[in-house]
């Protein structure tokens, strides 16, 4: 038995003891930040937060108003990009994962897809106002969707790589032994055994979406009325937000606070969902 | 001859086997397998004979897991596999590039070492493979899903849950679900991949007498680690090393009076 008062070992402890506090005072120092942030969004959040925020439009300046048409607008272009981006990312990630994964396609699509994941949203929105905005000659709420959806695109893209990867190759011949085409194999036993993990890449791809402000300061712009054309310029969450925030106008600063707040729980509520389908096909 | 009389062997008294009265299953001839430019397997020759249980015992790595993949031709789902030669079922080769796959597969089943269902119930677990090949009316597909647990001797416990989770079972019931579900599609043989390895003994022993109550109807090919195993089960064994096959004949023979030194050494545990 080595002496436990030895001096090598009082110094591992005490050196111990300082990492420990350096790491506490790290997290400590980084959550404090968080929680200010959040606490300031919830104060002030839902001191605005009425009814008619939901049923009224954006107001003009100095005027009282709600959220409806942001509201309206954001969630219009969310669908439609989601709508647009997953079965491209679900059928690329799949062919990645399944069909080609010795390809070398596959690296290269990989290799891409990544660039594009962290590529600044700026870009995207840049991109689109030079293929559909400049051709179409106005903003729209369509282009708007078009750049979120080139952002959704990249995340289920990678999830559904990732997710099917983790599909265990024994399950794969247990289906293929029992004659199953690979098609089927991938409809019926891939796709079954790697679907949480899939929808939690496409809950991911809205939540990172919804927050969006650039992509869509280029392409869908903002539209103070109550729009539902997708085809004129539309109004989000995001653009108000920055618009509203950067007003001297006590009344849109208020709803910008707001809207930042229903953002919040928005994002939220997604990302908790997330968490419990990855918990449930943990259990399963 | 005097050394063979010490050979420690379970107790095999199998009733000798009229080898000419036979029908050949699967006839392997001059098969070469290769891993990209490594050759796993050289110069093999075996009979799978109709009704019958052959064995494969060896180390790790001598190929016999390999082997059996090729009576499937479960190594086309990766590249850089590829196998030269002939392996004729019913006289046909199925290495021919003309091979239906699923088709052969379907007539070719296989039990892997881990037990794999499906993520679905139960009862999907098995009907499944068979609406692959079959259109069958609900009430036959019932019946013929019954069938298939009561031949895996797994009826009794899931009668009561087949809309359970096929993962919610134990290991043991997992494997004789995937029994069940080979046996359903009606294959002509069935191969096992070390079975029981990640099984509790009950769970092992219950497997055993299956396949000795399945080998009435197919051609049965087990690899096994367990040597115990390969007597109690099989009517024939092949002793496999380094890729070559070094022995094959009646089980009783293999592990009593064994032709090749290597077998013997293999079989009273002086390697492997």
């Amino acid at each position: 038995m080595a002496n436990v008062n030895s001096t090598l070992y009082r110094f591992r402890r005490h050196r111990n003891q300082v990492a420990v506090g350096f790491a506490v005072a790290a997290t400590v120092f980084g959550l404090s930040w968080l929680v200010l942030i959040l606490g300031e969004l919830l104060w002030k959040g839902f001191a605005g937060l009425s009814l008619s925020v939901f049923t009224e439009i954006t107001p003009p300046p100095a005027a009282e108003g709600g959220l409806r048409n942001a509201i309206i607008g954001s969630l219009a272009m969310t669908v439609i990009a989601v709508v647009i981006g997953t079965p491209l990312g679900i059928l690329a990630g799949t062919y990645m994962a399944e069909y080609g994964r010795y390809a070398k396609l596959s690296m290269v699509v990989r290799f891409i897809n990544d660039i594009l994941l962290s590529a600044p949203s700026i870009v995207v929105g840049l991109f689109v106002y030079e293929v559909m905005v400049a051709q179409m000659g106005h903003f729209s709420g369509w282009a708007g969707a078009v750049a979120l959806a080139v952002l959704v695109v990249p995340v289920v893209v990678r999830t559904t790589e990732d997710m099917l990867t983790l599909v265990p190759d024994t399950l794969r011949e247990a289906a293929a032994s029992v004659g199953l085409p690979r098609s089927l194999m991938i409809q019926k036993v891939a796709y079954r055994a790697a679907r949480a993990g899939m929808i939690t890449g496409v809950l991911l791809a809205v939540a990172r979406i919804s927050g969006e402000t650039a992509p869509l300061l280029f392409t869908a712009l903002n539209n103070q009325f109550g729009n539902l054309d997708m085809n004129a310029p539309m109004a989000s969450l995001p653009v108000v937000i920055f618009l509203f925030a950067l007003s001297p106008y006590k009344e849109w600063q208020q709803l910008a606070w707001t809207g930042a707040l229903l953002i919040t729980i928005a994002v939220l509520a997604l990302s908790i969902g997330a968490r419990l389908l990855t918990a449930q096909r943990k259990t399963s | 001859m005097s050394s063979m009389a010490a050979i420690t062997v379970p107790s095999v008294a199998k009733a000798p086997i009229d080898v000419e009265g036979l029908t050949e299953k699967i006839s392997v001839r001059n098969l070469d397998f290769f891993y990209g430019d490594h050759r796993a397997l050289k110069d093999i020759n075996v009979s799978l004979h109709q009704g019958r249980v052959t064995a494969f015992i060896g180390p790790s790595g001598c190929g016999k897991s390999t082997l059996l993949r090729v009576l499937n031709r479960m190594y086309d789902l990766y590249p850089n596999q590829r196998a030269t030669g002939d392996v004729n079922l019913d006289g046909e080769n199925i290495l021919s590039p003309h091979q239906d796959l699923n088709l052969l597969r379907a007539k070719v089943g296989m039990v892997f070492q881990k037990p794999t269902p499906f993520p679905m119930t139960i009862y999907e677990n098995i009907a499944f493979g068979i609406r692959l090949y079959e259109k069958l009316p609900k009430s036959e597909l019932e019946g013929r899903v019954q069938h298939a647990l009561q031949r895996a001797a797994l009826w009794e416990e899931v009668k009561d849950k087949l809309g359970a989770n096929g993962l919610s079972l134990s290991g043991g019931q997992q494997q004789r679900l995937c029994i069940a579900r080979t046996v359903a599609v009606r294959p002509e043989v069935i191969l096992f991949d070390e079975p029981c390895s990640a099984l509790d003994p009950i769970s092992t022993a219950k497997i055993e007498e299956l396949i000795d109550e399945l080998k009435e109807d197919y051609t049965i090919a087990i690899v096994t680690h367990n040597m115990q195993q390969a007597a109690r089960v099989s009517d024939f064994t092949a002793f496999m090393y380094l890729g070559e096959l070094v022995e094959f004949g009646e089980t009783t023979k293999i592990f009593t009076t064994p032709n090749d030194r290597r077998t013997q050494d293999y079989i009273t545990g002086r390697f492997g």
